[in-house]
Formats: C-alpha cells, structure tokens, sequence
C-alpha cells in the first residue's frame, strides 16, 4: 500500500482532484489544453481554488502562456509559494521550472533522476494550500517525468485522472494511442479525450481547410470506448493570446489574460469541455 | 525554510554518465565518485580512481561503426511537433534522390517514434544478421532505424527512463550495419534530456558535422528554441542554421495567405539574428505535408510544383553547400 505518510501524500492532503494533461505526441496543444482548463475552472465559480503545475522540465510553456514570464518563486517556512495568475485574489496558482530560471534563455539539460528529483520537490515542497483542482501539464512521451509523476503521487492515485490530447493527423494518433496504451498500464482513469487543431476557418473567405486533417481524434476515441469531450478548431486568436501575452513586473497585477481569454471563441467550446469533464469528477 | 533551487548551477551535463544518481557530481569533479551522491552509484569505484575514465565501454566500438560515415546531421527542437521528423523525411528523400549517395536515418525519438509512418515503412521490421542488426531500406540507398521497428505493435508504449533508452541509442550506434554512408540524418525527440545527451556523448570523438534547428513562428516555440541553441552552444555542437516551419498559409479558394502561428515577437528571423545563426529557409503551412507523412509517401515527388518544395530544396542545398558537398 502506498505510504499516506510521505511528503508529497501530506503535501496533497489539501487538493481535491487531480487532472493530469497528456499526449503522446509533441506541440499537439498539451500547454494550451492545461492553461485553458486551469483558465474555465478558475472561472467556473467566484470560489473556486485552482493550481497548474508545469511538469515539461526542458520545455516549460506554462509561465508565457499566463503572461507570467519573468516571475519568481519564493520561499517560505512552508514551502515554496506559487505565483498567482489572478493577483491578490490567489485562486490560480501556478509552479514550472520556467520560474526557476534567472534568465529565460536557459536550458535545463537533466537526465532522468535530476527530473526525478525535481518532480518530487514540486510535489512536496510547493505550498498550494486548499485547491479544488490540480492542473498537470506535462512533456510528450512516456518517460521519466511521467513515471515519476505517477510513482510520487501514488499514494493519492484515488484523486488522479486524465485528459488526452492529439490532433487530427494518423502520426500524433499514433502516439495518442501509445499514450493511451501508458495510462491503461499504470492504471489511471482517462476523463477523456481532446481533438485540438481539427479545421481553420479562413479569415478572408470563410473556407473550412483542415490544416491539419479533422475527425481522427473523435474516431479514435469512439473505436477506444473512451469519451469525446469535443473538438477545437485551429483559433489564431488563441496562439496570440498565449504568446503575446506581455512579460511583467515582478508583483504587478495580470488582469488582462483572464478577461481576454474569455471573449474568445475557443473559451466558449472550452467550457462545453470543461462540464464535461467536471461531471465524471463528481 | 524550504529552499528554491537554481536549475542552472550544477556540473557540465556531458560529464554526467548515463546512469548516475539524481545529485553526480560530475565525473569532472573533484567529489566524483567520494560525494554522499555517490553512495550506490555504478561508477563509484571508477569515478574515485584516479585513473583517466572511460565513461562508457562502448564508445570505442561507436567511433569504430561511424568511421564509415561520412556526415552526422543532427535535426533538433526544444518544442514538439515543429515538423522535426517532416523535415527529416525530407532531408532523407532528398539526398537520396541521387542514386549514388548513400543514407541513413536514425530515428532516436523512443517514446513517439515517428519516422517509419512518415516514410511508409510502418510494419517492417528489424533482422539481426552476422554483422549487426540490419537497418529497413526504404529503397536502395536509405536506410532507416527506428525503435518503431521494434515493437510487436504501434499500439505498444515504450515506458522507458533516461539509461534505458540511452543503452538503445548506443546500440543504433554500434550495433546497426549501416555501412558506407554519405550522410547519417538523427531526428530528435523534443527537448534537452537524455536521449540528446547521450547522441552527444556517443558521437563525440566521431564528430558531428552540425544541428539544423526546426522551429515555428510563434513564440511559445520560439523560447524552447532559444533554450536549444543554447544547449547546442554548452555542449559544443556546431550549428548549420534554423527553419522556420509552418509560416503563413495560403487559402486554397481564395488565395489569400493567412498567418496561422503568427511571430508575435519577429518569428525565425528575428531569433536567427538574436542568436547570430542563418535563416537557412521558411517552408509554408501546407496541408499535402501532413497528408504525404500520414500515408508515407515523399511530400517532394508527389508535389513538386509546390511553393513548399521549393522551400525545402533550396533549405537542403544551402545545407549541401555550408557542409560544403
Ligand atoms: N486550437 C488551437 N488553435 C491554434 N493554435 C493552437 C491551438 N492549440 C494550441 N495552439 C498553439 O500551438 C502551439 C503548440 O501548442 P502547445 O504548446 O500547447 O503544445 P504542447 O503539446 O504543450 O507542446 P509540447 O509538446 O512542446 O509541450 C502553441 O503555440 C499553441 O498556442
Ligand atoms: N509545413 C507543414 N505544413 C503542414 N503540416 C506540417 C508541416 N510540417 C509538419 N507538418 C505536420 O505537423 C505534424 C508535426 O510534424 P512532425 O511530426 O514532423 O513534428 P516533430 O517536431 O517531429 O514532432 P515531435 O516533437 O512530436 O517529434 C505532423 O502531422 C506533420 O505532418
Ligand atoms: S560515482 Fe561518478 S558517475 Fe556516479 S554519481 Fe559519483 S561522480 Fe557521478
Ligand atoms: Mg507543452
Ligand atoms: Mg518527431
């Protein structure tokens, strides 16, 4: 039986559910998937407690996507504290290795245990405090940073499930059903599964071109018996909201991400995909 | 307290072995092998010798097998899903297009191999003969390695840690008859971690002749980007230049180009200039790439009047050129 007594197990007492982003495949919109569900949670109610950590060691897109860039973590008698997307109000809030960096520049080049490491210092040592939902992005593949995830957090295995990501085209299928293949071996209950860039709608004509192909994910999900929590088509409003996103100083306000997003177009099937989700969660 | 760590600090990641516990020092370090670290780990005995260290008992056996190749090409990007394995494709069909070039692919992304689908060569697999195990040829002169030939199914998920999947890449090294090559083309998972470490380490004393880094418009690539050209730039690897995939779609009924990724913060270019590397080219958003990689046929041969093949071709000579071939 796993240990209730460790660190992380303590450390997570206080977190009620936790969703884990996956996708076999890379640059499928895991990111954008995980900001724009910690993003409808956090709007879901006026109290909802919300936290995203960012487990893509090497690749941490978390930070920019939240217009956070530049932020710092500090530390505290009782852990590390988050940076907060919402300013004063600190109902979403955020941990990446992005805020670790003293220059943005930097690359992380860790093997396998210095993940490992920092992995279960993410879980243990950050002080989250009460959250109704643990948002967890992490890297494509099925490897280090997943194994660990899942061996660290074993003890609160009865809280954790999953969301799988892909788009349309047979080679990030592919990997999606790898993906798949991983969380049936490590036993972790899917909530379902995302198809991201599934048609552009061309702003001149209006033309429907499946830039990247469609339907493959909607297809797959049904011959796996897993449920299709819906489709987002490509929304270049959305890659500019999360890469314009301005770098800030430390301590000022962000207002801006969380009204802007809401006006979007994908902000309205998102939600859609969110109750969805939130429905399995109880 | 609990401290916050500096991910930065820490040894020279090349002086990491393999298989070493989360806190190695370093094999350069003073404390190699006497560190509290230490305790347990498979070097330990080496590491606190002072006899020079041999990291790794194959490398002699790696530099031997690459002796006959020519050129080692790394096609490399801190972000998933830019088209490094597209691009890789093409590289492959391009140089081989020339009948008597010889080539190679080695595909050491283990976890989502992608290789085999794009060049139609899904359900192969790998045979073992006296010298070696022999690569798949998607025609006479191009030869393909790849975990995904490996597997009893594609539906098969490689759960693999870091010294797992190294042992595989050195055994792509030195245990696949590649023969005589013109050219050995690696594509690479995303990120800066093992598997990049250890193609490094292996090819060190064969030499890498340079990296072509892919990246996309946007700037949520563009900084994983950065972070890679400045791993390159740590561990010493030449670069051979950026692409800019994906910029700019043209409407098929209107005609009119549209910037799906938009380069919010000036794109390729503006990194290129940034980082003081060439801007080898910009192949557009084309929806005929994604469809020629899903049923494994050349993008190239089937649409050669195409503004993307233009791209990628002129972006392959230029590579020719500064590998000066
Ligand atoms: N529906 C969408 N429409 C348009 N662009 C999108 C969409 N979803 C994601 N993107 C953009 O595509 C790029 C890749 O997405 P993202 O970074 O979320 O992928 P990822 O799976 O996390 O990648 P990685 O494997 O590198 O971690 C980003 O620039 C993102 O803004
Ligand atoms: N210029 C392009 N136009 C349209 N689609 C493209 C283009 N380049 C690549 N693609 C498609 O985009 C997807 C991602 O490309 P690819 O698999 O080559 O990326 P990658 O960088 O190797 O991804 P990973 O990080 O997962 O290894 C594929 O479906 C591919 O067919
Ligand atoms: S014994 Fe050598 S390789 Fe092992 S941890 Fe110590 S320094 Fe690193
Ligand atoms: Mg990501
Ligand atoms: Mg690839």
């Amino acid at each position: 039986m796993a240990d209730q007594s460790s660190p992380v197990a303590r450390r997570l007492q206080t977190v009620k559910n936790i969703i884990i982003v996956l996708s076999g495949k890379g640059g499928v919109g895991k990111s954008s998937v995980s900001t724009q569900l910690a993003l409808n949670l956090h709007a879901s109610s006026p109290t909802a407690k919300v936290g995203i950590l960012d487990v893509d060691l090497t690749g941490p897109s978390i930070p920019r996507m939240l217009g956070l860039d530049g932020h710092g973590v500090h530390q505290s008698s009782s852990g590390w504290v988050p940076v907060y997307a919402d300013g004063p109000e600190a109902r979403l809030a955020c941990m990446s290795v992005g805020f670790l960096l003293k220059n943005k520049g930097d690359s992380v080049v860790w093997r396998g245990p210095k993940k490992n490491g920092m992995i279960r210092q993410f879980l243990s040592d950050v002080r989250w405090g009460e959250l109704d939902y643990l948002v967890i992005d992490t890297p494509p593949g099925t490897s280090d940073e997943h194994l660990s995830l899942l061996e660290h957090m074993a003890p609160v295995h009865s809280r954790l499930s999953a969301v799988i990501v892909t788009t349309p085209q047979a080679v990030a299928l592919m990997d999606a059903m790898k993906c798949l293949s991983f969380t049936r071996a490590v036993n972790l209950p899917i909530l379902g599964l995302i198809e991201n860039m599934s048609g552009y709608v061309c702003p001149c004509c209006g033309e429907i071109s499946n830039v990247f192909s469609t339907g493959g994910g909607e297809e797959m999900a049904r011959r796996e018996e897993l449920r299709f929590l819906g489709s987002l088509p490509v929304d270049t409003e959305l890659v500019t909201l999360l890469d314009a996103a301005e770098p800030e100083k430390e301590g000022s306000v962000r207002e801006g991400i969380l009204q802007q997003y809401s006006s979007t177009s994908s902000a309205k099937l998102f939600k859609k995909i969110v109750e969805r989700m939130v429905e399995q969660l109880g | 307290m609990i401290a916050v760590p500096s991910p930065e600090e820490g040894p020279n990641p090349l002086s990491v072995p393999a298989n070493t516990p989360e806190h190695c020092p370093g094999t350069e370090s003073e404390l190699a092998g006497k560190s509290d670290a230490c305790n347990g780990c498979a070097n330990q005995e080496i590491c606190a010798s002072n006899i020079p260290k041999d990291p790794d008992p194959s490398l002699p056996l790696i530099t031997e097998r690459m002796t006959s190749v020519k050129r080692k090409i790394l096609v490399l990007s801190g972000k998933g899903g830019v088209g490094k394995s597209t691009f890789t494709a093409q590289l492959g069909w391009a140089f081989a297009a020339d009948d008597r070039t010889q080539v190679g692919i080695m595909d050491v992304d283990i976890c989502g191999p992608s290789i085999p689908t794009i060049l139609g060569i899904a359900n192969e697999q790998v045979h073992a003969s006296s010298s070696g195990w022999s690569p798949v040829f998607v025609q006479d002169n191009f030869a393909v390695m790849s975990v995904g030939f490996m597997l009893p199914s594609s539906r098969d998920a490689v759960m693999w840690r870091g010294p797992k999947k190294n042992g595989l890449i050195s055994q792509f090294l030195k245990d696949v008859d590649w023969g005589d090559l013109d050219y050995l083309v690696v594509d690479t998972p995303p990120g800066t971690s093992d598997e990049h470490l250890s193609i490094v380490q292996y090819l060190k004393d064969s030499g890498i002749d340079g990296a072509v880094v892919i990246t996309t418009p946007q700037e949520v690539a563009i900084q994983d980007v950065r972070r890679e050209i400045n791993f390159c730039r740590k561990v010493g690897i030449k670069m051979l230049g950026l692409v800019e995939n994906m910029s700019g779609f043209v409407c098929p009924r209107c005609k009119t180009e549209s910037q799906i990724f938009k380069p919010s913060t000036g794109g390729a270019k503006k990194l290129a200039e940034d980082m003081g590397i060439e801007l080898l080219g910009s192949v557009p958003l084309d929806p005929r790439i994604g469809k020629s990689a899903d049923y494994g046929v050349s993008f190239l041969d089937e649409y050669p009047d195409s503004p993307a093949t233009t791209a990628y071709l002129d972006i392959i000579d230029r590579i020719k050129e500064i590998l000066g071939d």
